[in-house]
């Protein structure tokens, strides 16, 4: 590819260096890309999945992973990396990156990476095929598609140097600060830059000036190049002698500073690391000179650089290489932002009509739209289309557990507390509260502890030892009555719907054969209702292609005892009803029903 | 800089204490000692048997080569070989009683270029070691362009410089392997090595280069070691290491000092008190004093920047009107800058200027990426209230260029304060180019 960056290039960046990641969305949102250029953020220590950024007035959530590996699999089409790691650690997360595979670009910002680790990462990455930008840079642009972090400094100076679109220049620097005064001298002299690279002030640094510029003499947009070096080295000779081989043809206007060195014999560090002189050669004046004498275009001083880039320029304009350049629409990004106290990702009331994950409530609710309650729960609460079969389960689930009587510790609650003369509401949340660990807790037990057995392959022989010495029994396992004989009909018909409809069920295979075993020491110890569903909540997710990890989230989170939570309200509720219109009094309960057993409290 | 230059001693401790990972085979006795002064040695030899019982050799540590046809190696009293003790320590207190002369290029015999005078401070020494000229051997590795390279001779204790033909250079990539780097050295072993000691030698090289690459040295010479059997004796070492590797290798290294090149001017408290500095914060804060008493002093924000200015100053004023070289970078704190112009402006206004002209401060910077302009501004500002006096009795004419994040406000803040106190002042921003008022200060 000619060009470094497009429009649709999106970086994964190592480090949450919130700032720069800003500054690269204020960019993207004011040169109007339709994706952040920033897909993922590497935070190794960081808790939450998600940051705020704004974009524009608005805001976005850029997720965060744990490491490289993880967020490139999530977002295979980033392929960037713009690696903002310390020194100690920004030769690991560049090895490793080349490892994952991947990414055309790596960018490092680190100075004064140890330079043998430096030569082994750079060589690793030309290997590879991958271009290395640095380290100790910072960065690059592509006006008009992507911006690398802080370069270009502020929008408003971004928008002064012309940085916002791409004109005809090709810009290459060492220093990252010259990098943002060059761009602002080639707007104010000429139509600004169609891409630059500032490759880093290191000794060893992976891209050189070289590889850069032959990638822009194979840049149509970039009609003549500037390479500002610096005294040290022998970089710029190999652009002498692409320019002699006529590898670049197109013009070049150059210089290098530093000429001051020639006057201090030796111990003044003059810039940066890469920055001394080792030989004659290695003087600013002495490639100067050359660059001159190969007809690249070398001003006088390094103050008479903005007329020699006007004079290159108005000749290419003359002659119609260059022509003119439109200014494209741009956003504004507001001067004052607040960001928001609340995220919302499932639902949208702001348009016309009211969405679930995007769709109007109008095409789930009515009953032409043949949806049920089942698609409802699969967009409000996991953003997804569920399938049918998935739908239906969930449905089945929620009036399979709506009621199980009044005796129950919810429904009993529910039914004392509306006697009390309380509201439904409040009749209901003091049944709710009963659900937990020991009342519909089941569910999410057995999914947890089911799905540890299955996933650590333990035999059901392993799973029974494993859960007596977590000193609990095995959660859905066992039935005040049921039994293998007398079979849990509401169980059977889950079991008959799963193996008609579910592409697979693993989970539940598992179950059963721990069934087999449990039953062969007493014949309730069968897999009861909650159990049964916990386990096939699972296989449903795996089915649907949930990760594992996905799936372990959903079950410490709470989700399935949610579905208890919905179903069981529908009974409660019921129970409630019944109370108000059979009009019963206040509860109290009999006395003769409590075992009084009071002694006289000792003194301490 | 990444690449410091080490003592002779440092280097050998460094192998000394690798010896037996690199060079199993082999032996080093490790006598070696480094002292200021003769009642140093001395003092050392209460300890070190061998200083006592061994005939010495002493020569001065202090990073310059060419010792010997300087007449810096002490290695004969009446005839060569027959140092003892005492002499040794008289030897190292002459030398360092008063300033030597030094030539670090010699044509031949005879010195050639200017000779620098210093105090010697620093000995090292060993004990003299008679063996044959055919036992000594020259080895070397650096970095050349982007490979390592490994020079290596069957002529040691030569100008290796007016020798080059009887180096054998081999280079390797940084991708090369140990076997690839052994069968590598071990094809190249220099013709002049003798038979008998070829796979020796091979076998101490591809010691010397593994050490060479795995402590981080950016360049390791030894000119020359002697090679007895399996005996080895270190007798001359060259050697810099790679100090931004200095966060791996703290144990590797051990205790290791950067001095400063014999002849340098020491570093003023000034420039101290700016590298402290600098070594606490993540920004970046340079000084370098080239002519205290000139007339053009510099507080420019970053490195690139920094060397435009200076260019642009011996271009358009002449090198002797530049005070200093310097830089401030990478978003220091307000009180960080003020630090750095405070040490500055001090420095200025000490004295006026000789031909009574007024003294120039640019304080120039490209257009920052991320540094906000007006915080260190700020603190600008706050050393001007502080050294506004000293100033105006000087007679400074400050020049202001500066872009970036805030400028606008750094801009009117900075001009504000020097109106306030009464500084003459001249502002620019990004419409104005980096350097031009470099042109504007010496045409004026």
């Amino acid at each position: 590819m000619a060009q470094l960056f497009t429009k649709d290039t999106q970086a994964i960046f190592w480090n949450n260096n919130a700032s720069a990641i800003q500054r690269m969305l204020d960019y993207d949102y004011t040169i109007k890309r339709a994706t952040p250029s920033v897909a993922a953020i590497v935070a190794p220590t960081a808790d939450s999945k998600f940051q705020k950024f704004f974009w524009g007035p608005d805001e976005i959530m850029v997720p965060l992973y744990k490491n490289t590996a993880e967020a490139k699999a999530a977002h295979p089409n980033a392929d960037v990396l713009l690696n903002f790691a310390s020194l100690r650690t920004a030769y690991d997360v560049t090895t490793e990156a080349l490892e994952i595979g991947g990414f055309r670009v790596i960018m490092i910002t680190a100075e004064g990476i140890p330079e043998r680790l430096a030569r082994k990462m750079n060589q690793a990455a030309r290997d590879a095929g991958v271009i290395v930008i640095g380290p100790a840079t910072v960065g690059g642009i592509s006006p008009g598609a992507f911006k690398i972090a802080n370069v270009g400094g502020t929008i408003e100076n971004i928008v002064n140097s012309k940085l916002h679109r791409s004109g005809s220049c090709g810009l290459v620097t060492r220093s990252g600060g010259l990098f943002n005064e060059l761009s602002n001298i080639i707007a104010i002299n000429a139509d600004g830059i169609a891409e630059g690279v500032a490759i880093g002030g290191d000794r060893f640094v992976g891209s050189v000036f070289i590889d850069n510029l032959l990638r822009m003499q194979d840049n149509p947009d970039v009609k003549y190049m500037i390479l500002l070096g610096e005294v040290g080295g022998t970089e710029e000779y190999k652009v002498i002698e692409a320019v002699k081989s006529g590898q670049i043809t197109k013009p070049i206007i150059a210089w290098c500073i530093g000429t001051i060195a020639k006057h201090y014999s030796s111990g003044v560090q003059f810039g940066h690391a890469g920055a001394s002189a080792n030989a004659e050669r290695e003087t600013a004046e002495a490639k100067n000179k050359a660059m001159a004498e190969a007809g690249i275009y070398v001003p006088e001083t390094f103050n008479d650089l903005p007329a020699k880039i006007a004079e290159v320029y108005g000749k290419l304009k003359a002659e119609g290489v260059i022509g003119e350049i439109a200014e494209p629409e741009m956003n504004t990004v507001p001067k004052v932002r607040r960001s928001k106290q609340f995220i919302c990702t499932i639902s949208d009331d702001r348009g016309d009509e009211a969405t679930y994950a995007g769709f109007p409530i109008s095409s789930v609710a009515l009953p032409s739209t043949g949806k049920g309650i089942g698609d409802v729960v699969s967009l409000l609460w996991f953003k997804k289309q569920y399938p049918k079969w998935a739908t239906d389960f969930i449905e089945t689930v929620i009036k399979t557990v709506a009621d199980h009587g009044p005796a129950v510790s919810g429904a009993h609650n529910a039914k004392v507390t509306a006697r009390a003369g309380k509201s439904v509401v409040e009749a209901l949340v003091t049944g709710l509260l009963t659900i937990g660990p020991r009342f519909g807790g089941a569910i999410d037990g057995a999914a947890e502890h089911f799905k540890y057995a299955d996933d650590n392959g333990l035999t059901p022989a392993e799973f029974l030892n494993h859960m007596k010495k977590l000193g609990i029994p095995i959660p859905g396992i066992g039935h005040r009555i049921k039994s293998l004989k007398n079979p849990d009909l509401r169980v059977k018909g889950l079991m008959d719907y799963a193996a008609e409809c579910f592409p697979a069920t693993p989970l539940l295979d598992y179950a059963r054969t721990v069934e087999a075993l449990t039953t062969s020491k007493k014949e309730n110890l069968i897999l009861n209702v909650d159990g049964t569903i916990g386990i096939l909540m699972v296989d449903m997710w795996r089915a649907l292609g949930y990760s594992e990890e996905e799936i372990n989230e959903f079950i410490s989170s709470g989700t399935l005892n949610a579905f208890f939570i919905v179903g069981r309200s529908i009974g409660f509720i019921g129970h409630i009803l019944d109370e108000k219109r059979l009009a019963m009094p206040m509860y109290r309960h009999p006395m003769d029903d409590i075992l009084y057993d009071v002694k006289m409290a000792e003194k301490i | 800089m990444a690449q410091k230059a080490i003592r002779e001693y440092d280097a050998k401790s460094i192998l000394a204490k690798h010896w037996d990972k690199y060079f199993p085979n082999f032996t080093y006795a490790y006598e070696t000692v480094l002292v200021q002064n003769g009642s140093e040695l001395k003092e050392a030899a209460t300890e070190k048997a061998w200083l006592n019982e061994k005939t010495l050799v002493a020569k001065p540590d202090m990073l310059f080569g060419k010792r010997g046809k300087n007449g810096l190696v002490l290695f004969r009293d009446a005839k060569p070989g027959d140092v003892k003790l005492d002499k040794a320590a008289s030897w190292i207190d002459e030398k360092s009683s008063s300033k030597q002369e030094v030539f670090f290029a010699f044509e031949g015999d005879t010195p050639t270029g200017n000779a620098s005078v210093d105090y010697l401070t620093h000995f090292i020494v060993e004990p003299f070691t008679p063996h044959e000229q055919a036992e000594e051997y020259y080895i070397s590795a650096t970095v050349v362009g982007d490979d390592d390279v490994l020079y290596m001779s069957a002529e040691g204790g030569m100008e290796v410089e007016e020798n080059w033909d009887k180096v054998t250079e081999v280079s390797f990539k940084i991708t090369e392997s140990e076997d690839e780097i052994a069968a590598k050295i071990k094809a190249n072993v220099p013709a002049d090595v003798a038979e008998k000691d070829k796979a020796a030698f091979a076998e101490f090289a591809i010691g010397f280069f593994k050490a060479y690459r795995e402590l981080n040295f950016a360049y390791l010479e030894i000119n020359p070691f002697v090679m007895q059997g399996s005996k080895i004796e270190l007798l001359d070492m060259v050697a810099k290491l790679d100090d931004t590797a200095g966060f791996l290798m703290a144990e590797a290294w051990g205790d290791v000092e950067y001095p400063t090149a014999f002849g340098m001017e020491e570093k003023s408290p000034e420039v101290l008190a700016i590298e402290e500095a600098d070594s606490k914060t993540g920004a970046s804060l340079k000084l370098t004093l080239l002519k205290p008493d000139a007339r053009i002093w510099t507080m420019v924000a970053g490195g690139g920047a920094s060397v435009v200015y200076a260019d642009t100053i011996a271009d358009l004023a002449g090198i002797e009107d530049l005070a200093n070289y310097g830089e401030y970078s990478g978003g220091p704190t307000t009180g960080e800058t003020k630090f750095y112009a405070e040490t500055l402006l001090d420095l200025m206004t000490r004295e006026k200027d000789a031909q009574g002209r007024e003294k120039i401060l640019i304080i120039g910077g490209a257009i920052a990426n991320f540094t906000d302009v007006a915080a260190t501004f700020t603190g600008i500002i706050q050393a001007f209230e502080n050294y506004a006096e000293k100033m105006k009795n000087v007679g400074v004419k400050i020049y202001v260029r500066r872009g970036g994040p805030n400028y606008e406000k750094g801009l009117k803040d900075i001009k504000e304060a020097a109106d306030r106190l009464g500084l003459w002042i001249d502002v620019y921003g990004p419409e104005t180019h980096v350097t031009d008022i470099v042109r504007m200060a010496v045409e004026a």
